[in-house]
């Protein structure tokens, strides 16, 4: 399982996306809003907590189809069907490496790139915290939507049509947090739904993703 | 004709919206049920006449 | 005798085929005068005035939206565990109606809305659940039309329906938690009758009837319309190999 998690993560990094893509895109968004919305430190200190979490979400949903694609057109899918680890399992390790890849980085950016959008000082904790725990959910729901779609050509917008919706509540719960923390407020109570609602989907999506990658596979 | 007064505008765009939506999904639910009826007697016909 | 003998679709579609013409029948009997009576008999309520009126067609589509997505969950359910044919392309008949409702309650209630609160749209938690179920239906209805094997599409789309409920149900507690309460919910509510009297009860009930009806109709319809497909499908399947 280690090495099934290294080698992905070897993988992920010399396609040259991994890591360099997603925080890329998560910069120009976090660049764009200010454009898009005026320059006034106002404005933009209020909304910086919501569009980190919009943008770090938008950055976790660009690798995705990445997750089986590969693996699934060049048969080590099948391999890894058939290997003495249970698929639950591959499919929680591979959500883990894009965790690693992708949400871990973003996670660790978004405080600088608060800086962009004046974020006030208890603000890079929350953002930090919140993107922490939050982000391990997008990759195992991520992973999920990849399973539905990984036997279809041209399956990334369908991808992205299936997993933002269920991505609503985490957002919804990670910005109110952050938000609620930065203004000063007591952010424990959607915070702990976002806990929630990340070990729920890690105890509970591996099974739904490798039923979905078992019917692709057949 | 009825009095709708200030709300009439409301009140008959919405009606107007809900027939003419569930009026057009009944539209192809019949034209699609039609549709597929034939190609399946075609196909039944064909596959028998093949023996 | 037990109703597991109607997941056959042989049977399905002899049954079915002599049920419909009786429940289009109802339907057309009950959704008719129910929004007649609805639009021409029914007084100005106190504090809508006439555009109580609405009231005939949002709740009943609003209802159906909801109910709608629940028995596509049950039938996926019943796919899942019992692999019964009729059951998945049922859900899968259902969800352009699903839709459709989803559609109708929104747009009725932003209508609606306008005289009312003064805004077609307000980030209140019943309106953002309906978009989001919007949403949901949308994701289902594209996962169905972009796989070409029928029986993975089927297994797939009952995976979708089954996790995009756990989800829909968390997004709605989300919903009311993020924004609470400006929506003067009790007024539209069927479930609270104190509220509607009786002179707006009894046509709202014969419309929900009537939309019930409708919905059955259609899905009869249109699941049979689904089971030929597989048929046609399965016979195009076995003309190709013959050809080979």
């Amino acid at each position: 399982m280690i090495a099934l998690l290294i080698r992905d993560m070897r993988l992920a990094m010399r396609a040259g996306g991994g890591f360099g893509l997603g925080l890329a895109f998560f910069l120009i968004v976090s660049t764009l809003v200010p454009f898009g919305v005026g320059p006034e430190a106002a404005i933009l200190s209020r909304i910086a907590p919501g569009i980190l979490w919009v943008g770090a979400l938008l950055a976790c949903l660009l690798s995705l189809d990445r997750i089986f694609q590969l693996d699934f057109e060049d048969g080590s899918l099948d391999l890894l069907a058939t290997a003495p680890i249970p698929m639950e399992g591959t499919v929680a390790i591979k959500a883990l490496a894009h965790w690693l890849v992708t949400g871990l980085p973003l996670t660790l950016a978004a405080p600088a790139f608060g800086a962009l959008m004046n974020l006030q000082s208890p603000g890079h904790f929350w953002i930090f915290v919140t993107l922490l725990i939050g982000t391990p959910a997008l990759s195992m729901i991520g992973a999920f939507g990849a399973a539905l779609t990984v036997g279809l050509k041209r399956g990334g917008l369908l991808l992205s049509l299936l997993v933002l919706p269920l991505y609503i509540p985490t957002l919804i719960f990670g910005a109110e947090a952050a938000t609620r923390g930065t203004a000063g407020l007591s952010a424990l109570t959607p915070l702990l739904m976002m806990a929630g609602i990340t070990a729920g989907s890690i105890a509970l999506l591996p099974f739904a993703a490798a039923a979905a990658l078992r019917i692709n596979l057949r | 004709m009825l009095e709708l007064g200030k709300y009439e505008g409301a009140i008959l765009s919405s009606w107007g919206v809900t027939i003419a939506l569930l009026a057009a999904l009944v539209f192809v639910t019949w034209r699609r049920s039609v549709a597929v009826k034939r190609a399946l007697e075609t196909a039944e016909k064909r596959a028998s006449d093949n023996g | 005798m037990s109703l597991w003998e109607f997941a056959n679709p042989v049977k399905f579609m002899a049954l079915s085929g002599k049920v419909l013409p009786w429940v289009i029948a109802l339907a057309v009997l009950t959704l008719v005068p129910g929004m007649v009576w609805g639009f021409f008999f029914t007084p100005e309520a106190v504090n809508f005035g006439n555009s109580v009126k609405i009231i005939y067609i949002h709740v009943p589509s609003a209802m159906m939206a909801i109910n709608i997505w629940a028995m596509m969950l049950v039938t996926s359910l019943i796919w899942i565990v019992r692999r019964h044919h009729v059951s998945v392309r049922a859900a899968k008949a259902a969800a352009l109606i699903g839709v459709t409702m989803t559609v109708i309650a929104l747009i009725t209630g932003a209508i609606w809305g306008e005289p009312m609160w003064g805004t077609y749209w307000a980030w209140d938690p019943r309106l953002t659940s309906f978009l989001i179920l919007f949403l949901f239906y949308l994701g289902y209805m594209a996962l169905w039309a972009a796989i070409e094997d029928p029986d993975t599409a089927a297994d797939l789309t009952s995976v979708l329906c089954i996790v995009g409920s756990v989800f829909a149900l968390l997004s709605r507690y989300a919903v009311n938690f993020w924004n609470q309460g400006l929506h003067q919910g009790a007024s539209l509510s069927v479930d609270k009758e104190e509220h509607v009297a009786d002179v707006y009860y009894l046509p709202l009930l014969l419309c929900i009837a009537g939309f019930v009806l409708l919905f059955v109709a259609l899905v009869l319809i249109r699941t049979r319309t689904e089971l030929r497909l597989v048929r046609l499908h399965r016979l195009e399947i076995r003309e190709r190999m013959k050809d080979a």
